[in-house]
């Protein structure tokens, strides 16, 4: 009998090297960032003459990052668990147009009719998946047309719309010239969020049911609270990135937050977060919500046409899900 | 490996020469799953016009004798031939066509189709396969689903199928197990005939009385090498049995000396007290129905490890999964400290501090989680504690059953990248980490190490004298004096004998498990 030494002891630094990288790909992340800032600047530099990586130009980054933080914030907690949640775009319109028909009687009866529609939808969800146990993509999906359905009725109808003043101020305003509002809020979730995951019951639960929910079954985990809870956590954090922007936009419309839900998948899974559920964390979706903002920015620079961002979003998926199941697959 | 040297003794029990020229002829054949041998060396010889059984404990090879023979895997090594000829079967078909035939223990069917349609996926003419379902005086719609037909029907089905290839050897593995005896009747006499043809049949079965009144000769295995081949009739079960076990004695010797060795706590005083403890019992069972359980009943006390020593199949899975909360009882009763316990989930168990150590530890692992979450999991499984985490308490609990079971923590991050020992523990930890009064181990020493073994009897006998009921099954038989007080082997259902612990030998064990009266094969 051989003491069987650990599997990790595989020799060679290069070995310990890419695993270190493998268990932190924020590292990585990061690197790409700033590659993509500087990739930016140059192009920003040589088309309009001006350099990217300014103190504006990084508040408005921010600004513009933060209701794709806010959506891809509900999405990391649901891919943790090993789920999917299509319906987040939607649940942001809805909740922007509950808030602006709500915002005439007032700021709180307006934030809390919005936040109260992405809770709603994210529970219908809960309740589908972890109850009924309908496939999340099947029933994320389904809620999202019964919303958009809904919604288009009501749309058609002329209505006053009165976005809440303490929402347009958190969307599009900046304290001391720099500092966007919505920093604050997305500081503060992200904060939660990261100690939330790491330092609490439901926090270790998310990624035990993600991880093997037999065996999170066997340790006494009732899953189906552990699938309402985060459904519903996920409709209203899409209900506030559904605030934010209409806080940005002023106006809502049908397609307000449409392109959101490619890239708050997009996001997560830049980050590092396994889409089998039981690997990852907010931190990895931070970086990718800011590579695919600033993305966007190179891609308006260079003219690119929305057909254009459509294949470089898609493609990052699958080429990065490719490249993370190799390099965290099983040994 | 221990057993790499070792060349187990030919046990030549009678004068049989083979001078016919075998049908099947299976030389060193062995397969590894990686760094577990499935099967070590096995030598196989059928002759024509033959009943063979296979036989051997759990896990001594036998299905993967099969596979390999039948072309469902590859063997590693070693050479079959087959009617005097050398063959590698590539695929099941393959094997079909030079004339095996396996029918298997899970019928191959597809639930959702016809009967007819199963037969046309295989391209089997349904005119034969009917006649052969005639022949045994059986009539199957053929038109239903498979998936609406019983269990037994399906097994006669799967036989009729491979008898209509009329195949020169037939391998029936266990299928006697899930029938009904008017209709293991009929695949005796199925057999009777095929000998009758000049055709042969290779029988697995536990069923040592079958073996006995309807096969010519048996070849055993024994940790994956073939240990002898015997005729049946002229060595009776007894003889079975301890070719079974070996060269009894020195074996079982050597493999008690290996597991106990100095540091395992027997604890002599826990097993003097033998009505002492009869008083407070923890767990009770009483005429328990659930799925292979008939009627089955038990009493375990504080303080006291009951061991269930049983074949496959017979009812111990559903034992351990009614008691955690995994399964519904069909019916009986079950009372823990005398209120009635009745867990629909896992979760009303642990509550009432009945808590689980699966035979499979994939099943109880969060893989890509750290040794200290896997630990911690079951504290956080209620709502109610789903707000922040005390890290310091947490830390003292996990380090606490950490120490207790020795987990080596150097690559404590991710519990995949653990040996399988270690992770074994984890699976273990967790349970001493949130506290409990009832432990149930499902094979817990399943696939470990030597020394992790030991660490754990002695955890368990140490549990027990802290008060703790522990209801233990092993796969492997010697475990079961080393930790026991009371061993109840389980055949059919129920419960055929209760033997104190230090007197549960392997020997002993094999007869009861196997249905045998214990008296009767003493004497």
């Amino acid at each position: 009998m051989t003491a069987a030494p650990e599997a990790l002891a595989r020799p060679g630094r290069l070995r310990a090297a890419q695993q270190f990288l493998a268990d932190n790909p924020v590292i990585v992340l990061v690197g790409v960032l700033a590659v993509l800032f500087i990739v930016t600047d140059i192009v920003n530099r040589r088309d309009i003459g001006e350099p990217f990586i300014t103190w504006n130009q990084l508040s408005t980054t921010l600004l513009v990052a933060a209701p794709l933080g806010m959506i891809a914030a509900g999405q990391t907690l649901v891919m943790l668990t090993g789920g999917i949640d299509l319906s987040v775009a939607l649940t942001a319109t809805a909740a922007a147009f509950a808030t602006s028909w709500q915002g005439g009687n007032g700021e709180v009866q307006g934030v809390a009719a919005g936040l109260a529609v992405g809770l709603g939808i994210g529970l219908v969800n809960g309740i589908g998946v972890g109850i009924f146990r309908v496939n999340p993509l099947i029933m994320t999906l389904g809620t999202s047309s019964v919303t958009f359905g809904l919604l288009s009725i009501y749309a058609g109808k002329p209505f006053e719309k009165i976005v809440p003043e303490i929402v347009s101020t958190l969307g599009s305003d900046r304290f001391f010239d720099y500092l966007p509002a919505n920093l604050l809020l997305w500081v503060a979730v992200a904060a939660i969020l990261i100690l939330g995951l790491r330092y609490t019951g439901y926090g270790r639960m998310l990624y035990a049911v993600g991880d093997n929910p037999v065996a999170a079954r066997l340790a006494g985990v009732r899953l189906w609270q552990v699938r309402v809870v985060v459904y519903a956590l996920c409709g209203v954090f899409s209900a506030l990135g559904g605030l934010l922007l209409v806080g940005f936009t002023a106006n809502p419309d049908l397609g307000l937050a449409t392109p959101y839900l490619l890239q708050s998948v997009a996001a997560v899974v830049i980050g590092g977060t396994s889409i089998f559920g039981g690997w990852g964390g907010y931190s990895g979706t931070i970086v990718g919500v800011l590579i695919l903002t600033v993305l966007g920015s190179l891609l308006t620079l260079l003219d690119a046409e929305e057909w254009q961002r459509q294949v470089i979003y898609g493609s990052i998926i699958i080429v990065l899900t490719a490249i993370y199941a190799r390099v965290s697959g099983t040994d | 490996m221990e057993g790499a040297v070792f060349r187990p003794l030919r046990v030549s029990c009678n004068g049989m020469s083979k001078q016919t020229a075998a049908l099947l002829e299976a030389r060193g054949v062995a397969k590894h799953y990686g760094p577990v041998a499935a099967l070590r060396a096995a030598d196989l010889s059928v002759a024509p016009g033959e009943i063979h059984a296979l036989l051997g404990a759990n896990g001594a090879g036998k299905s993967t004798l099969v596979k390999c023979l039948s072309g469902v895997i590859r063997p590693d090594t070693g050479t079959i031939s087959f009617g005097g000829r050398a063959v590698r079967a590539r695929s099941p078909m393959h094997a079909a066509r030079l004339g095996l035939a396996p029918v298997f223990q899970d019928p191959a069917l597809v639930p959702d189709l016809s009967v007819t349609q199963n037969l046309r996926l295989t391209g089997m003419p349904l005119g034969r396969v009917r006649a052969e379902l005639a022949a045994m005086e059986l009539s199957v719609n053929f038109n239903e689903q498979v998936g609406d037909l019983a269990l037994p029907v399906l097994r006669m089905l799967d036989l009729a199928r491979a008898l209509a290839r009329d195949p020169q050897l037939l391998i029936l593995d266990e299928i006697t197990a899930a029938l009904p005896s008017d209709l293991a009747e009929r695949v005796f006499a199925v057999m009777r005939e095929r000998r009758e043809k000049g055709r042969s049949v290779l029988f697995i079965t536990h069923r040592l009385a079958e073996v006995i009144a309807i096969c010519d000769r048996a070849t055993i295995l024994r940790d994956g090498r073939d240990v002898g081949t015997m005729v049946p009739r002229e060595g009776g079960e007894a003889r079975i049995v301890e070719i079974m076990l070996g060269p009894e004695a020195a074996r079982a010797e050597a493999r008690a000396a290996e597991l106990s060795e100095d540091d395992v706590a027997v604890a002599p005083d826990a097993r003097e007290r033998p009505d002492a403890v009869a008083a407070d019992a923890v767990l009770e069972l009483d005429g328990l129905r659930a799925g292979n359980v008939q009627e089955l009943s038990l009493r375990i006390a504080a303080g006291e490890v009951v061991g269930v020593a049983a074949l496959e199949g017979q009812g111990q899975d559903e034992l351990f999964e009614v008691l955690a909360g995994e399964r519904k009882p069909e019916s009986g009763e079950v009372r823990l400290r005398g209120k009635p316990f009745r867990a629909r989930h896992p979760y009303d168990a642990i509550r009432k501090g009945v808590v689980l150590v699966p035979p499979d530890r994939l099943l109880a692992l969060l893989p890509q989680r750290s040794v200290r979450e896997n630990v911690a999991a079951p504290h956080y499984s209620t709502p109610l504690r789903w707000g922040p985490i005390n890290m310091r308490d947490e830390g003292r609990r996990v380090r606490h059953a950490v120490d207790a079971l020795q987990i080596d923590m150097r690559a404590a991050r991710q519990v995949r990248r653990l040996s399988g020992g270690n992770q074994q523990k984890v699976t273990i930890a967790r349970w001493l980490a949130s506290g409990f009064t009832t432990l149930l181990c499902n094979d817990p020493t399943r696939g470990v190490d030597v020394g992790t073994k030991r660490q754990v009897y002695t955890l368990l006998r140490e549990l027990a004298a802290d008060g703790a009921a522990i209801l233990f099954f092993s796969s492997e038989l010697a475990e079961f004096p080393l930790v026991c007080d009371r061993v109840l082997t389980v055949y059919g259902g129920r419960v055929t004998a209760e033997l104190p612990g230090p007197a549960a030998d392997e020997a002993s064990l094999l007869q009861a498990m196997h249905g045998l009266d214990l008296e009767e094969a003493v004497a």
